[in-house]
């Protein structure tokens, strides 16, 4: 069992990291919530497998250790799928803002973008807008 | 009055006038008065016991593992300034009141004033350095926002930045230099090292802290070279000057060095670094502002020369010496936070600060010639004021040095006689000579409110030259016993006869009348000269930092995203095969797990769905159905191998996530154009399997491989229920042993869900919202768009999904389930029906707006927490109990439910926000708003039935 769940978040890696490699930015996101997956299922998966064992007391005299698999990365991994959705939503917004605002979802920075103007002084050129 | 309340209010009054903006300068100004009032009480309460030679002191654990705890003491030293801080803050704050305008925003001016003063309060009353360390940061950042409070102005920018960088490099050496003495003495309480004056001294390591505490308290205190920033921090608002620039923050640094005399001082290292900086300092700062044509840059730089003039004679290291800086500490303050408001009236009320453009005010304006004349002959040392007193002190400590005596005295006298010359000049050269025509405005005398102030500063100046003894001695001697840790006693007289201080101060004086006379030529001359301009070669650097910055970028990226990505692959792989070539892992220990049927068919899916996702990911909808089809496996996954909560919480975010990809989809193209090579896809697809093949290998060593230690959760296991009442201890870690990373966590779910509104807030203005406006959508829309069987299947399924919701919420203590699983079920019926009988019509029926229900949830969790302090427990602690409710099982009650209940509300803010925003943006693209829950209006069609 194992190596199927190895064989399959190493499947979920390639192809999340195949993905980010993208030029756009849909598949840029897609490949992260694979990403996500795999890295959650890796965090999970530090706590052993184990099969009909969850971490819920049943009784409450003396607790034996090995009645129960390891409950802490459980917790971690939780809090971090929700954080994650939370990424992915801030990264779609992103995306969607850019493509909106830009005209295509084009992930690298356009050359134009790059060439800033050559510095003469420190200081910021017009000042902010006070009234705003 | 605790010392640490007395600390704490300044930052009490610091949120008032946020809170009161709407209600005026006035109202501002009482609230914050108010809240220092109080604290320079509840110090002046603490007089008797410090001047009977007791500390007050207030001791809060904190982190004290680290040996940061807050630990507040009230001494001689902590008393003097707190009175400086406190006494002057409430002129300030009164002066400010009548000096700044309608426009200005005067509710931030007051809270980065109340915050500086409580920054300020907390460096002086602090017993731990780590603490004061804090502090003093803080002071750097509220200083920086007040000197660029007005943000319009240029000038007012650099100068702020310039100040902070300057004070921020110099606190980071301080924070070493810090670190390195507490290694030293054992302990970071400063009354405790105040007691190993002869460990630190022995210490090979003594002259590297020296010489970083000396960059931290020589940049605050505008020593050179560091002198230059002070001048240009004059762009802040006149009372930002009065207050931090001669009273208070230039004062950090020298009570630093008083603060730590005791233990540093006495060495020759000491001496000659910290008396010869001073020595040049006094110097230069004299010669300079005799030259300034700015009444402000004057006083700035006169400034820096009275505070070389006390790092000097902190440098002399000797009780004397002590007794003499403290007590120019005193009339400095009082004199010169006097000439700075003084020289903010003349700004206020002629329009300038040029001292060419003034003269003739005498007549003009009596109240503040009076004012300033009597300020400005105290800092000229003229006889009987008490600036005199202490500069008798400091050219008798100088002649009677043991060392470079000579040296010593002409130098001071040169600078004492500058100081008379810039000091006269103020007086004639602004207010008498003839009256002039060209007055921006014409002057007058400003109201009482604005002279109050520096009048009862001035009259101090004569009380204190007058009668030394009876209205400052008890504080000097009270604060140089603090510094030199030795019971002082000043004797300060007007005479002592005539001796070497007189007959110098007498060549300074007249010295200083032949400078002012002699003015004319000797600018002209001045101006002539050829002299380094700090500020110019302070932004080259900057500008030569900022170059090298870009350069470096430029050289590490050309703004292709998959190259960095590859990259940083590579980097990682690389990064994980060093570390298992080099490493050790253990034996494979652990047997491998017979293969069931179902999840080996699980398995098949997976890999099919995950390579079908590769190959079609150009088609978008296709590719986002393979994807959500791996994270229900995932959750499946999760359920098979013993952990309901995660398949639960995975299975309900999987849908929030489709339908937020779904709803993105919507806009953004639906097919993705093959534009890479085919090389470069090999080359991809080449570095994805290797890290593929990395990731998997790794997982299965791990998984193969018992546990290297003992995993600390058999104690969460063990007292799950012992301490958290629950049985679900996934849950019960979650609120309760790691309750605090949860709380950070909906923090940062909440801050997610704000910038996505705040992304939103910009799309729907300005060049997207046009865009937007003119949405061509590239699919058909569906003619049925809210369809009958939807609607009503979901406006069933709503009370039945909300009623499990809670159940799951309830339940969660002790069964899987729990605040973030109930939130997001929660957060799909609300959804469904958003998505049947769309946006608009739903948020008509929804009144609570999102962000309330995020900021709820982070109230309703702290404030659970801080429920345990009440009961003398730590962040956090739960207690619980069980009840039993009519027809309802035995639940229980824990103080973990209402955290939890925090969790529910921020995860159900945040999903929905999320959601609502880009519905907003669907809406700005001309999606109809339905009137109707359905397109089909049932009631016609009954009556159409009917007939």
């Amino acid at each position: 069992m194992e190596l199927l769940v190895a064989t399959a978040i190493g499947a979920c890696t390639a192809a999340g990291i195949y993905l980010i490699l993208r030029l756009r930015t849909f598949a840029v996101v897609l490949g992260m919530t694979m990403l996500t997956y795999a890295i959650n299922a890796f965090l999970f998966v530090s706590g052993r497998l184990v099969v009909n064992k969850p971490p819920i007391l049943h009784g409450h005299g003396e607790v034996h250790l090995a009645d129960y698999t390891d409950p802490l990365p459980q917790a971690l991994v939780l809090t971090a799928i929700v954080i994650s959705f939370g990424m992915t939503a801030v990264v779609v917004m992103m995306s969607l803002g850019a493509f909106i605002e830009g005209g295509d979802d084009r992930i690298n920075m356009p050359k134009d973008d790059r060439i800033m103007p050559p510095l003469k002084t420190i200081d910021d050129t017009k000042p902010e807008d006070e009234t705003a | 009055m605790s010392p640490a309340l007395i600390a704490l209010l300044p930052f009490i009054g610091a949120l008032l006038p946020g809170l009161l903006v709407r209600s005026g300068r006035s109202v501002a100004a009482t609230a914050s008065g108010t809240t220092t009032l109080i604290a320079l009480l509840g110090l002046l309460l603490h007089i008797p016991a410090v001047m009977r030679g007791e500390e007050i002191v207030a001791r809060f654990e904190w982190l004290p593992l680290i040996q940061l705890n807050a630990n507040f003491r009230i001494d001689g030293l902590g008393l003097l300034f707190g009175i400086l801080i406190l006494g002057i803050g409430l002129l300030i704050i009164t002066y400010a009141r009548f000096y700044l305008s309608r426009q200005d925003s005067v509710g931030k001016f007051y809270t980065y004033l109340m915050l500086f003063q409580g920054a300020m309060m907390g460096i002086v009353l602090s017993d731990n350095i780590l603490l004061l360390l804090v502090f003093w940061e803080l002071t750097s950042l509220s200083s920086f926002l007040l000197i660029g409070y007005w943000r319009h102005l240029p000038a007012g920018r650099q100068g702020a930045r310039m100040a902070l960088t300057v004070t921020g490099m110099g606190g980071l050496a301080m924070i070493a230099g810090m670190l390195i003495l507490g290694q030293i003495a054992g302990s970071y309480d400063i009354s405790q090292i105040l007691q190993s004056k002869d460990a630190i001294q022995a210490s090979p390591l003594y002259l590297p802290a020296l010489i970083l505490i000396l960059i931290g308290a020589f940049t605050k205190s505008a020593q050179f070279p560091f002198h230059f920033w002070l001048p240009h921090a004059m762009a802040a608002p006149t009372p930002v000057s009065a207050y931090l620039h001669s009273a208070t923050m230039v004062k950090a640094g020298l009570f630093l060095l008083a603060r730590l005399w005791p233990v540093l001082s006495g060495t020759p290292e000491w001496f000659w670094i910290v008396a010869t900086t001073g020595l040049i300092t006094m110097l230069l700062g004299a010669a300079i502002a005799l030259f300034k044509d700015d009444l402000k840059a004057l006083l700035a730089f006169s400034t820096v020369s009275h505070l070389g003039l006390i790092t000097m004679l902190l440098g002399f290291g000797t009780e004397e010496a002590a007794i003499a800086a403290v007590f120019h500490i005193i009339n400095h303050a009082t004199f010169k936070a006097a000439l700075f408001m003084t020289a903010g009236i003349i700004d206020h009320e002629t329009g300038t600060r040029s001292i060419a453009r003034l003269g003739g005010l005498r007549k003009l304006m009596p109240v503040t010639f009076l004012i300033g004349t009597v300020a400005a002959l105290s800092m000229a040392g003229i006889p009987p004021l008490n600036g005199f007193l202490s500069k008798e002190m400091m050219l008798y400590e100088a002649s009677h040095l043991d060392q470079a005596r000579q040296l010593f005295m002409v130098v001071a006298t040169v600078a004492a006689l500058f100081s008379v010359g810039y000091s006269l000049r103020f007086i004639f050269h602004v207010f008498t000579g003839p009256e002039r025509d060209d007055y921006p405005h014409h002057p007058h005398d400003p109201g009482f409110g604005m002279w109050a102030g520096p009048a009862l500063l001035a009259v101090l100046v004569v009380l204190i030259g007058l009668f030394p003894n009876t209205m400052a001695g008890w504080l000097v001697d009270a604060s140089a016993t603090a510094v030199t840790q030795h019971a002082a006693h000043s004797h300060i007289y007007l005479w002592h006869g005539v001796n070497a201080a007189l007959i110098m101060s007498i060549i300074a004086i007249a010295g200083g009348a032949a400078l002012l006379g002699g003015h004319r030529p000797l600018l002209a001359a001045w101006d002539a000269a050829p002299r380094p301009e700090a500020k110019s070669i302070f932004d080259g650097l900057l500008l030569a930092c900022v170059r090298a910055g870009r350069g470096l970028t430029d050289r590490l990226t050309n703004g292709s995203m998959p190259r960095a990505l590859t990259g940083f692959t590579l980097a990682a792989l690389f990064a994980g095969c060093y570390a298992w070539y080099t490493g050790a892992a253990g034996k494979v220990t652990r047997p491998m797990l017979p293969i069931e049927p179902v999840p080996f068919i699980g398995w098949l899916l997976v890999m099919t769905a995950t390579g079908c996702m590769v190959f079609f990911h150009r088609v978008r909808l296709l590719a986002l159905v393979l994807v959500a089809i791996v994270g229900l496996i995932t959750s499946m996954f999760f359920a098979y191998f013993s952990a309901p909560d995660l398949a639960l919480t995975q299975i309900s975010v999987e849908v929030v996530t489709v339908i937020l990809l779904l709803l993105a989809l919507n806009f953004l193209p639906k097919r993705t154009l093959t534009e890479t090579s085919s090389s470069r896809r090999g080359w991809h697809a080449f570095v994805a399997t290797l890290s593929g093949v990395g990731f998997g290998a790794l997982c299965y060593a791990i998984m193969r491989r018992d546990f290297a230690f003992d995993p600390i959760s058999g104690y969460m296991l063990q007292n799950s229920y012992k301490l958290g009442g629950g049985d679900n201890v996934v849950n019960v870690i979650l609120v309760d042993f790691r309750g605090y990373d949860t709380f950070g966590e909906i923090t940062v779910l909440g801050i997610a869900a704000l910038a996505i509104f705040a992304l939103t807030q910009t799309l729907l203005q300005g060049n997207s919202a046009r865009r937007l406006l003119n949405w061509k959508h590239d699919q058909a829309r569906a003619g049925d768009r809210h369809p009958l069987m939807l609607v009503i299947a979901t406006r069933v399924l709503l009370p039945i999904s909300l009623v499990v919701g809670i159940f799951i919420f309830l339940r969660g203590h002790n069964q899987p389930g729990g605040g973030f699983i109930a939130g997001l079920v929660v957060a799909i019926a609300l959804l469904m029906q958003y998505m049947a009988s769309g946006y608009a019509w739903a948020q008509t029926r929804q009144t609570i707006p999102y962000h309330a229900l995020i900021g709820a949830g982070v109230v309703a969790a702290g404030v659970t927490g801080i429920g345990a302090w009440f009961n003398d427990k730590p962040f956090l602690t739960s207690a619980f109990g069980y009840f039993k409710l009519p027809f309802l099982e035995e639940i229980e009650l824990a103080t973990a439910m209402g955290f939890d209940l925090g969790v529910f509300l921020c995860v159900v803010g945040a999903v929905m926000l999320a959601l609502n925003s880009l519905s907003r943006i669907a809406r700005r693209a001309g999606e109809t708003v339905n009137e109707k829950p359905m397109d089909i209006d049932l009631s016609t069609e009954q009556q159409k039935g009917a007939l």
